[in-house]
């Protein structure tokens, strides 16, 4: 297998994906470089979360090609889907913790199952990534004693236990009180210092500007404009961006 | 006419109802297992199964249980395959409770969250580890209330097996009615009986539904 840009580690090509006869994706090109932190802006219903779900599978598309370090995305092969999902973190909106396992446990049941990892191990790394998100002392805690923002740095923790080499952040901070939006973002921000390639939808415009490398803007299920975010939020080319952004404030 | 004191009528009814609590736990311990069957493979999303597994489900639910057991019995009999009250009466009650368990657990696990099964599946999770470790035992907590209800439809159930001539409790109540002429004793004993076996149950639900909650 060629694969044209030797640094893609998600490299999608036409992709279109419908509901019935309602076309949401119609026709997206996007390669994301190894290390990258891409964030994605839109108008809801543009069809953000849509693409970011297509990239691990979570959605099926009709049309087009997406690989992920080189390998693409089968629909219906259970085998390949499994392999493909272990290069691809995800993160939600509403956390989606195990809530009959305990914190720890929730970080540990991949890594168990999937990758077969031995116990001891399992039991280091889950602590070790508890300990980054801040957590250490939540390991035996139960996922409804925590604060929706420690319930996503759980998830994140989770996530990372797989040792993806994409994260998918699709809008991770909407369903927190104000005031724990700061805590996972510090988080999401340290992933990106340390070099993780990450995939945001976002609504925090001002973290979009801080620490992505790129800033998609989607518009009616197209990659409407892309580029730098002093491009995207400081010059904006298209006035439906112009639109976006001046009813942002 | 047959004299009986009521502790003899006490002491027949309760041997009988050994029967009774035997064709209960078939049915409920072969429904289950063809319940489970059905809902797993509906549940894997082949083609068609939904479809077919739902008409199954509609056939034993949109029919009399007595008409099933009749079914079995004589239907069976038609085809020259000779069948034994045992047989029918635990055949039938089998697939009567496999439906409605098949149909009590789906919506069990249709109450879990999509974001259960997309966190499972974006974790690379393959179907029988999300089952398994995700879904089920989160289903399964729901499912504790609705499925000891249905238990005790089943223990009552049994008593339709009587007319096919399979001596449980209240075939055997009707034996003993016809002997003594107490009619009123006797099937009040029979009711007893069939409280005592099916409270007890009740019960136990709700017993393990509040241990279920306190340790997660």
């Amino acid at each position: 297998m060629t694969i044209e840009t030797p640094f893609a580690i998600v490299d999608i090509r036409q992709l279109r994906k419908r509901f019935g006869s309602n076309e949401v994706l119609k026709g997206i090109d996007l390669d994301v470089r190894r290390g990258e932190v891409i964030a994605i802006i839109g108008k809801s219903g543009s069809g953000k979360s849509t693409l970011l779900r297509c990239i691990n599978g979570l959605e099926e598309f009709q049309d087009g090609t997406l690989l992920v370090d080189g390998q693409p995305l089968k629909h219906g092969d259970a085998k390949a889907m499994r392999e493909l999902r272990q290069h691809v973190g995800m993160i939600f909106q509403g956390f989606n913790l195990f809530p009959h396992l305990s914190v720890g446990r929730n970080v540990m049941l991949a890594p168990t199952l999937v990758k077969k990892a031995n116990a001891a191990e399992v039991d280091a790394t889950a602590r070790r990534l508890l300990a980054r998100v801040g957590l250490a002392e939540k390991f035996e805690a139960w996922p409804d004693q925590l604060s929706g923002g420690q319930q996503q740095r759980v998830a994140i923790a989770r996530a990372l236990a797989m040792q993806p080499s994409v994260l998918l952040c699709d809008e991770i901070t909407s369903a927190l009180d104000p005031e724990l939006v700061g805590e996972v973002l510090k988080v999401v921000e340290s992933l990106a210092d340390e070099g993780m390639t990450l995939l945001m939808v976002t609504h925090e415009m001002g973290f979009a500007r801080k620490v992505s490398d790129r800033v998609v803007f989607m518009h009616a299920g197209r990659i409407h404009e892309i580029g730098p975010p002093e491009q995207i939020f400081g010059a904006p080319g298209t006035p439906e961006l112009q639109q976006f952004l001046s009813s942002l404030h | 006419m047959v004299e009986f004191s009521v502790w003899q009528i006490l002491g027949n009814l309760l041997l009988a109802a050994r029967w009774t609590v035997a064709l209960s736990l078939l049915a409920f311990a072969g429904g289950g297992l063809v319940g489970l069957s059905l809902l797993v493979a509906r549940l894997r999303g082949r083609p068609g199964v939904a479809t077919a597994v739902s008409a199954y489900v509609h056939v034993f639910q949109g029919t009399p249980l007595l008409i099933q057991l009749f079914l079995a019995y004589f239907g069976l009999g038609l085809f020259g395959i000779d069948v034994s009250p045992w047989v029918a009466a635990g055949g039938a009650l089998t697939l009567y409770a496999s439906a409605y368990l098949a149909e009590i657990w789906r919506g069990c696990v249709e109450a879990i969250p999509r974001g259960q099964w997309e966190a499972a599946d974006s974790l690379a999770l393959d179907f029988g580890e999300k089952l398994r470790h995700v879904i089920a035992p989160q289903a399964l907590r729901i499912a504790v209330a609705p499925t000891v209800g249905f238990l005790v439809q089943v223990i009552k159930g049994t008593a339709l097996a009587s007319i096919i001539g399979f001596v449980e409790l209240t075939k055997t109540g009707t034996m003993i009615t016809n002997a003594t002429f107490r009619p009123f004793t006797v099937y009040a004993c029979v009711a007893l009986m069939y409280f005592a076996l099916c409270w007890p149950v009740s019960a136990f639900s709700r017993r393990l539904e509040r241990s279920m909650r306190r340790d997660h």
